[in-house]
């Protein structure tokens, strides 16, 4: 892949074109390269979702559209796509049609800054995790502004849910971050990775970081509003929360951006505490050489998707947490674990134990 | 001078469109941020006027509104209307339709529970609870149809008996692309024996199935945490309030007409009643879930009883039961029976009647005064769903939303029997 777009560089710097064209056109190579494979997997994302779910829960799961239903994912964007947008009279039209896509744009944009492997990323930013706590941070005004645009009680509940709610997690799974800083060294996605190079599995982050691995996954599935943490949506009791009076594509823009940073999470996971595309079998011997020992894109998509496979799992197993119970668990059970964590690790450092010993 | 802005309640209209006010049940709710300040009942949104429409008819065409009453517990509406004729006519059904019906209120009281169980879990969030549990209530639906015909509204129960005597067969699952060759015979293996080797291979595994639903809720911190003290009720207050059934049991007070005023042949069955010690959420759904088990006991007991004891299910006296088809053909006397039954019916000798049965949802009584015609002169139902519903703003005033969706969930709210 890399050489690849080397190749495209090197051709269109041959080709004299002036300089930042070919730089451009190399990163929208990039970008193409990662959304649409991106939109894809959400589209299967939901497909699977609703064949595990159903599988967990006695059912058969979509099997219509396609071989096994494996069309439905485009039999429903389709549908959504033909359908009308209904923008309710007393709203503010112009915010309520900004939601869906503040939402979209910055789910999407946070994987600028994801590396796929040691080579391939977009944008090598130095602060790469702090654009990524912003960006996380930023997507929860698209609700907000939903629930506010919609002029909707319901959606209005939503949106403020949803508003306290983020703040709450967003400072436990910044504090968790902290911890990955400390231990990886660097603000850099792709350094943090490679600072959990070892000879085993047994040097990625999750065993000296194994709390702040729990906080961080959990506040994940706070983040993306995923059960049971699905508060801001709620069916049963605020039938869809914020996107309540939104329909066709404007809908189907949340949904795609509320899978987007599922995924995304799942990514992060990996990338923080799992050591990303870093392969689990690297000092075996025996399996130099295979593709089992070989790092990469591979290894990466399989963690992710073990992670995938927990959000739904989670999804079909529990019941709803209660508003002020996730406030709860929020702010008095997991910012004190990352706090004290924190302090172990520091601890640790200082004394130059377990993996800080030099 | 600043002025300072008035600080109003947020009123939200809760339902009739809600998923989760059970029907079509309308709360209009007043919050101070989330916590509730006051909820408001709104009924009548399913007023089908049963009660009106009982007197216009003969006694025997009513009781298929019983089943619309509350339509996810079935026979036992009927029971209650059935048991209120019978006492008008000083008449006792069979010792066998006896069991036949104890066994079918218990099999509904599964039905309905299985229904509370998974709609309540899944208003709390828990989806995979509401799909087990329907997995379960098709096996019983299958019962209701192999022994009337239809899977909903039965009609089975008839003043004097039962419709009929259970079937031999149980219809069976066909053959379709969706569902593979093992999986036909793992269904149909239970169901290649008469209506009673299937309740009782039923009642088997049934006991498993609770202990699943049990994993998923009953130690689970979050469902906890969503129903312990939530809707406290006091044993005191939920007598003053009318209750009954689980809703009053929960809160602690051991009162089960089965067991305080027994009627057909509960009086020979071996089962306990399960009391609650909070009145909470958590309390009345322990609660439940044990009904589900001492149902299962009942039935297994009536399953025995039927095997060894064959006989007639519905009275003889064919003034007020059909003949059979058969007698019809070269009997005059029974054709005629059969004429006057079916267009006129029978007349009720004149005088009042209160009969109550322990429905899952509560006391279920039907009041029935008769003038000595073929049609009822007043059919007043007591449903305990009304009661209950009476309640909510008691029981929601200082929790949250959320809890609201709760507590509508622990009362086991049908709007067909509150609304009738």
């Amino acid at each position: 892949m890399s050489a690849l777009l080397t190749y495209v560089d090197e051709l269109l710097v041959g080709l004299g074109v002036p300089a930042p064209l070919p730089y451009v056109v190399v990163t929208g190579i990039k970008i193409v390269v990662v959304l649409l494979p991106l939109i894809l997997s959400v589209a299967y994302f939901t497909y699977w979702e609703r064949k595990i779910i159903g599988w967990i829960q006695h059912r058969l799961g979509p099997n219509r559209v396609g071989w096994n239903g494996v069309l439905q994912p485009f039999a429903d964007v389709i549908k959504m796509l033909f359908k009308e947008i209904v923008v309710p009279a007393n709203s503010n039209r112009f915010l309520f049609l900004l939601a869906p896509l503040v939402s979209l744009v910055t789910a999407f944009s946070v994987w600028a800054v994801v590396p796929f492997s040691e080579t391939f990323v977009i944008a090598e930013i130095d602060a790469g995790l702090l654009y990524v706590l912003a960006l996380t941070s930023l997507g929860v005004y698209g609700v907000i502004i939903a629930g506010w645009a919609s002029n909707s009680k319901y959606a209005f509940l939503g949106a403020m849910r949803s508003a306290a709610q983020i703040v709450a997690y967003e400072i436990a799974m910044g504090f968790a971050l902290v911890g990955v800083l400390m231990a990886g060294g660097s603000l850099k996605l792709g350094d943090i990775v490679l600072a959990q190079q070892g000879t085993s599995l047994l040097s990625w982050f999750f065993i000296p970081l194994f709390p702040l691995f729990l906080v961080y996954f959990i506040s994940g599935l706070a983040e993306t509003n995923r059960a049971p943490f699905d508060v801001a949506e709620g069916e049963s009791e605020i039938v869809a929360g914020f996107h309540v009076e939104y329909g066709g594509i404007a809908f189907g823009l949340f949904f795609l951006a509320e899978y987007a940073n599922m995924i995304l999470i799942t990514a992060l996971t990996v990338l923080f505490f799992l050591g990303g595309w870093l392969s689990p079998f690297a000092g075996i011997a025996g399996l130099e050489g295979t593709w089992l020992a070989q790092s990469g894109f591979h290894w990466l998509a399989a963690k992710m998707v073990f992670f995938m496979f927990c959000f739904l799992w989670v999804r079909a197993t529990f019941p709803r947490y209660r508003y002020d119970q996730i406030m709860r668990l929020g702010w008095k059970v997991f910012l004190p674990i990352t706090i004290i964590w924190i302090f172990v690790e520091g601890v640790l450092v200082a004394l130059e134990v377990g993996p800080w010993a030099v | 001078m600043a002025v300072v802005p008035e600080i109003q309640n947020f009123t939200i209209n809760f339902g009739p469109q809600h998923p989760a006010a059970h029907g079509v049940l309308r709360l209009v709710l007043e919050m101070d941020g989330e916590v509730i300040q006051s909820a408001d009942p709104h009924i009548g949104l399913l007023h089908r006027a049963t009660e009106k429409l009982a007197e216009t008819k003969p006694f025997n065409q009513s009781i298929g509104y019983m089943d619309r009453l509350d339509y996810v517990s079935m026979m036992c509406n009927e029971h209650g209307y059935v048991l209120a004729i019978e006492k008008l006519l000083g008449i006792e059904p069979p010792e066998r339709a006896q069991y036949v019906r104890v066994m079918f209120d218990e099999i509904t009281r599964i039905l309905n529970h299985l229904m509370w169980l998974g709609t309540h879990a899944l208003d709390v969030g828990a989806m995979t609870v509401f799909l087990y549990c329907f997995r379960e209530r098709e096996d019983l639906m299958d019962c209701y149809e192999a022994v009337s015909g239809t899977r909903m509204h039965a009609t089975y129960y008839r003043p004097g008996g039962v419709f009929r005597d259970l079937p031999e067969r149980m219809p069976k699952f066909q053959p379709s692309q969706y569902r593979s060759e093992k999986d036909l015979k793992r269904l149909n293996t239970a169901r290649s024996g008469s209506l009673l080797d299937f309740i009782e291979d039923f009642t088997d595994r049934f006991p498993a199935c609770v202990d699943d639903y049990e994993t998923l809720l009953t130690d689970n911190r979050i469902w906890k945490q969503r129903t312990v003290n939530i809707g406290v009720v006091t044993p005191e207050r939920a007598k003053q309030l009318g209750f009954s059934g689980p809703m009053l049991r929960g809160s602690g007070i051991i009162w089960d007409l089965r067991k305080m005023q027994p009627y057909e042949v509960y009086d020979r069955m071996d089962f306990d009643i399960p009391i609650g010690t909070n009145g909470d959420c958590y309390d009345r759904y322990l609660v439940r879930v044990e009904e589900l088990r001492q149902s299962t006991r009942i039935i297994k007991q009536c399953v025995d009883w039927l095997r060894d004891n064959p006989g007639p299910v519905i009275l003889d006296d064919h003034k007020i039961t059909p003949p059979a088809r058969i007698e019809m053909k070269d009997d005059m006397e029974s054709l005629i029976h059969h004429f006057k039954l079916f267009t006129e019916g029978y007349c009720v000798p004149e005088g009042e009647a209160y009969a109550a049965v322990e429905h899952p949802k509560g006391e279920f009584g039907v009041y029935l005064i008769s003038d000595g015609a073929n049609k009822p002169y007043r059919v007043k139902i007591r449903a305990p769903g009304f009661a209950h519903l009476a309640s909510m703003n008691e029981m929601v005033v200082g929790h949250m939303l959320a809890d609201v969706v709760a507590v509508i969930g622990t009362q086991d709210i049908v709007f067909g029997e509150i609304d009738r």
